[in-house]
């Protein structure tokens, strides 16, 4: 993303890369509909599971464990999502969702918090050991939380910090994509504005507030969705470290509420918690669409 | 109003100096242009009165004030920048507030001084766009308002013309020359169009490596090249070179004459100084550029009248020119 | 590539990298160094001293045969996952790509997945396959096919690689779509001209030119189905049956957690943290070379 993109992003299209033109390539007629048909296909395959988790959510536990399961929606919805968000199996599942979003909002704003002040810092200034600090945040690049998952456990145990938040936020933020793609936009940036700025008597601070930030406001965006979905989705993490239901987060809390042994899961509530839980980064995908596909697009870069 | 002295100003990048001692002494209210071609140091030179760039050795002094280690904001001077640097997200009047606001001035003197500049420069009407929606002309007057909005007492300008098609660069020549007419502010202005130098200027400067060849005003140095660089780079077509062994010298020491195309003559063939023959003829209307081949090799050039007659490409001819227009230069390239 | 404007000064650049420095130093500096160091040392049996054996931990590894499974186990895995989720979303991008109208529809009701938790995807397709009350395998065993995963090992193995393979089509389809749209229409129209038909023209065109995106996927893709579908297998079958599922991560984590042999899970960490790091060149020698391209 450069700094020429992000001014023309607010007006241009994600996929204007092709004027779409009645070339003699395109399909008509009868090749149209085979296209259209695959292509429906393969949403339906994408799709079924997520609707019969809806469907399931919908129905009563007789219905589902007599099988086979109806395939359209039944009449316990409001019952099975009641059930799921106020009493759950071990915890509320609405404590759940609350806990997954500090979670996510933690390690989305966190991580661009971060990134933005440690990027501006090696970009617009020379300092001894700014190479070294560059290098041992990018060393972070690719590795995985789930790589060192018993030593970062025992850092976060020391400091006591098992069953909290900063706990589930702060190792999933030790790492540098956000802060390689700050780098990478700020170089994009003209060094004139920097320039004008210092001519017209901003101090670097200012000018990091005053016209570094209001640039980068679309990669923030983009970054912003890519990271709330991160958090949102960690999984091993918060299994490890949060052994107090209470501090569950919804994508962990749906295995514990499977029972152990051979009892049978209570599916309506367990089905409705898997809705609730895809329900926030799905909005999030969906509203801030195109900002998404840059930022992925971007962060892969 | 200020004055500007340059002293002995040296500037080296790691081991390579590129700046190698100039001196420039700027009078209050005057319009100074330094010209040359790319990588001879002007950009670099602006900047250090800039405060953007460090300087190695010498002196600037602003109104006698050395200015070496101040901030730019501190030295009381306003920039043009060559792609205008606009803040791309504040609207016009943001953008020539901005360094107003930073100082503090009061609101209601932030927005005369705004409105001021908004109708000197013809602005009004977009104060409330972003740069964006501006043409390449309108971007180029918010940058000039920025600057002027200040009041500072230096201007530089860095190559501010180079991003505008040849029309509008022409209309904004008189723009800026007549803006800073009336608000008397001294100015530096860099380019490497000599058009734009010789318009401009109230005194030109010629950088050529690192040195600056030539300093006066713009007629004196076309007619007077001080080095065979200046008379090289100033005017156009450029002034023919010929190696003095062409010709009887009247001094050892003349290594290479000059003569500017409008003072070469042409004669018939077997007489003039030089025998040569006309290779093509460019008629323009006003003049006529005549293009020869000397029988030594040599190219050169002859601009006469338009209305005089216009030869035959491919006949022999001779040169001719007066004594008095002779530029002789010596090995290094200096005036005699 | 540097700047040519800066600041002056050092105190505020390292004010405002502390934060980050603070952060990556204690919670991944601090771990991966842990991680090499107790690589080298077994516990006691009361863990109250540890005990240097250099690299037996790694020794043991090699041998052991439990260890050796769980490699090709996660080779199949990541392997089946890449190949059926890219091959799922080149499909669907090559027929978005033919249309004129309505791609965008397509791509705004395929990326839904994306936003679908790993373990979150794994209780869905645990729900339809689920032993008991499963709509799909009830229907199989109509049609007279006994599906069971908790016992049979392919069957584990084909539902991790579905569920895992599923939510991924969402992001392969987005860099497909994009990468066959950067295709310069011109091209695709001059092969036509040329005389070949559409199987001719993507073998031939279509495809090369999208080798970028494809050979970039399948890095991703593996990365993907190495450390982020600890959430499916989890979900789905806990490792099983025997030792069916249990890929790298998960060894990790049932041995360092649930086995508490931490000298043994420290030292597949390290393995991990190797393989990383080769997926990392190549990824890089791969960017490298896209520069030059």
């Amino acid at each position: 993303m450069t700094a020429r993109d992000a001014l023309a992003a607010e007006t241009a299209p994600v996929n204007s890369a092709r004027i779409p033109a009645e070339g003699m390539v395109e399909k008509r007629g009868i090749g149209l509909w085979f296209t259209h048909a695959g292509l429906i296909l393969g949403v339906i395959v994408i799709f079924f599971p997520i609707w019969l988790a809806f469907v399931a959510s919908t129905v009563s536990q007789p219905e589902i464990v007599r099988p086979p399961m109806p395939l359209l929606p039944g009449d316990q919805f409001l019952e099975n999502y009641t059930k799921a968000l106020f009493s759950g199996v071990n915890a509320p599942v609405a404590w759940m969702l609350f806990n997954s979003l500090v979670m996510a909002l933690g390690i989305s704003l966190g991580k661009i918090v971060i990134s933005l002040l440690s990027a501006f810092a090696i970009v617009y200034f020379r300092f001894p050991g700014r190479k070294l600090f560059f290098w041992l945040i990018f060393l972070t690049l690719m590795l995985p939380v789930e790589v060192r998952i018993v030593p970062t456990y025992e850092v976060i145990a020391s400091f006591g910090m098992l069953n909290s938040y900063s706990g589930l936020i702060f190792p999933l933020i030790a790492s540098a994509t956000a802060t390689f793609l700050f780098r990478q936009f700020f170089m994009t940036v003209p060094d004139e504005l920097a320039e004008a700025a210092r001519v017209d008597g901003a101090r670097p601070m200012r000018f990091f507030w005053d016209i570094l930030l209001p640039m980068s406001r679309t990669n923030m965006a983009a970054l912003f969705v890519i990271l709330f979905i991160y958090g949102w989705n960690q999984y091993l993490w918060p299994l490890l470290i949060t052994t107090d239901p209470s501090m569950n987060t919804i994508v962990m809390g749906l295995k514990q509420m499977f029972p152990s042994g051979d009892d049978i899961a209570d599916w309506p509530v367990i089905m409705a918690t898997s809705i609730l839980a895809m329900i926030p980064p799905v909005i999030v995908v969906i509203s801030m669409q195109k900002l998404f596909i840059r930022g992925l697009v971007d962060s892969e870069k | 109003m200020a004055t500007l002295t340059l002293n002995q100003i040296r500037k080296t990048f790691g081991k390579t100096e590129v700046i190698h001692g100039v001196d420039i002494d700027v009078r209050d209210g005057e319009f100074i242009v330094i010209v040359g071609p790319s990588g001879c140091g002007k950009s670099t030179l602006l900047r250090m009165v800039a405060g953007l760039e460090t300087v190695t050795s010498g002196e600037i002094l602003i109104d006698d004030r050395r200015v070496n280690e101040e901030e730019p904001m501190d030295r009381d001077i306003a920039m043009v920048f060559q792609n205008y640097a606009l803040y791309p997200h504040m609207t016009v009047f943001d953008n020539m507030a901005y360094g107003l606001k930073i100082a503090k001035t009061p609101k209601s003197e932030i927005e005369d001084r705004v409105a001021t500049a908004a109708k000197m420069l013809q602005l009004e009407p977009y104060l409330a766009r972003k740069p964006r929606e501006l043409s390449g002309g309108q971007r180029q007057r918010v940058a000039m308002g920025r600057a002027i909005v200040r009041k500072p007492s230096l201007f530089l300008f860095d190559e501010p013309l180079s991003n505008l098609d040849a029309k509008l660069r022409v209309q904004m020549r008189l723009e800026i020359k007549d803006l800073q007419k009336q608000l008397g502010i001294t100015s530096l202005y860099v380019t490497h169009d000599q058009v734009e130098a010789m318009t401009l200027a109230d005194r030109m400067i010629v950088m050529n490596g690192g040195v600056a060849d030539q300093i006066g005003a713009p007629l004196e140095v076309y007619e007077n090249p001080a080095t065979e660089f200046v008379a090289g780079f100033i005017g156009s077509p450029a002034t023919n070179f010929l190696p003095a062994r062409l010709f009887s010298p009247r001094d050892a020491r003349i290594k290479t004459i000059g003569i500017r195309p409008e003072h070469a003559t042409l004669t018939t063939a077997g007489s003039g100084r030089l025998p040569a023959k006309i290779v093509f003829t460019e008629a323009l209307g006003a003049e006529t550029l005549l293009h020869l081949r000397l029988d030594t090799g040599e190219s050169f050039t002859i601009r006469q009248d338009g209305t005089a007659p216009v030869p035959t490409e491919g006949t022999a001819c001779g040169i001719d020119w007066p004594d008095s227009r002779e530029l002789d230069f010596d090995e290094a390239g200096k005036r005699l | 590539m540097e700047k040519r404007v800066t600041f002056k000064g050092w105190l505020l650049p390292m004010l405002l990298l502390l934060p980050q420095v603070f952060i990556t130093a204690a919670f991944f500096f601090y771990p991966a160094g842990q991680a090499i160091y107790q690589s080298l040392f077994i516990p006691d049996p009361f863990g109250l001293s540890m005990q240097y054996v250099g690299l037996g931990n790694f020794e043991y590894l090699a041998k052991d045969p439990y260890y050796r499974a769980s490699f090709v186990t996660t080779a199949v895995f990541s392997g089946l996952v890449t190949v059926v989720s890219m091959g799922m979303a080149l499909y669907l991008a090559v027929l978005a790509d033919r249309l004129i109208k309505g791609s965008g529809t397509y791509r705004t009701l395929l990326i839904w997945p994306y936003a679908v938790a790993p373990a979150v995807a794994g209780v869905l397709w645990l729900f339809m396959f689920n032993t008991r009350v499963g709509v799909i395998s009830w229907y199989l065993g109509l049609l007279g096919y006994d599906w069971n995963h908790v016992l049979n090992e392919t069957e584990a193995m084909g539902l991790v690689v579905v569920a895992s393979s599923w939510g991924r089509v969402s992001y392969n389809f987005l860099f497909f779509l994009a990468g066959l749209q950067a295709i310069p229409r011109s091209v695709i129209e001059a092969a036509a001209i040329d005389g070949a038909r559409f199987w001719t023209r993507f073998r031939t065109i279509v495809f090369p030119l999208l080798s970028p995106t494809t050979f970039f996927l399948l890095v991703v893709n593996i990365v993907y189905a190495f450390f982020e579908t600890f959430g499916v297998i989890h979900t789905i079958t806990s490792g099983g049956p025997q030792q069916a599922t249990t890929i790298l991560v998960y060894k990790v984590y049932k041995d360092g957690f649930v086995g508490q042999d931490l000298g043994s899970s420290a030292a597949q960490s390290v393995v991990l943290l190797l393989v990383v790091g080769l997926l990392t060149v190549i990824q890089f020698k791969y960017i490298e070379r896209r520069v030059h391209y």
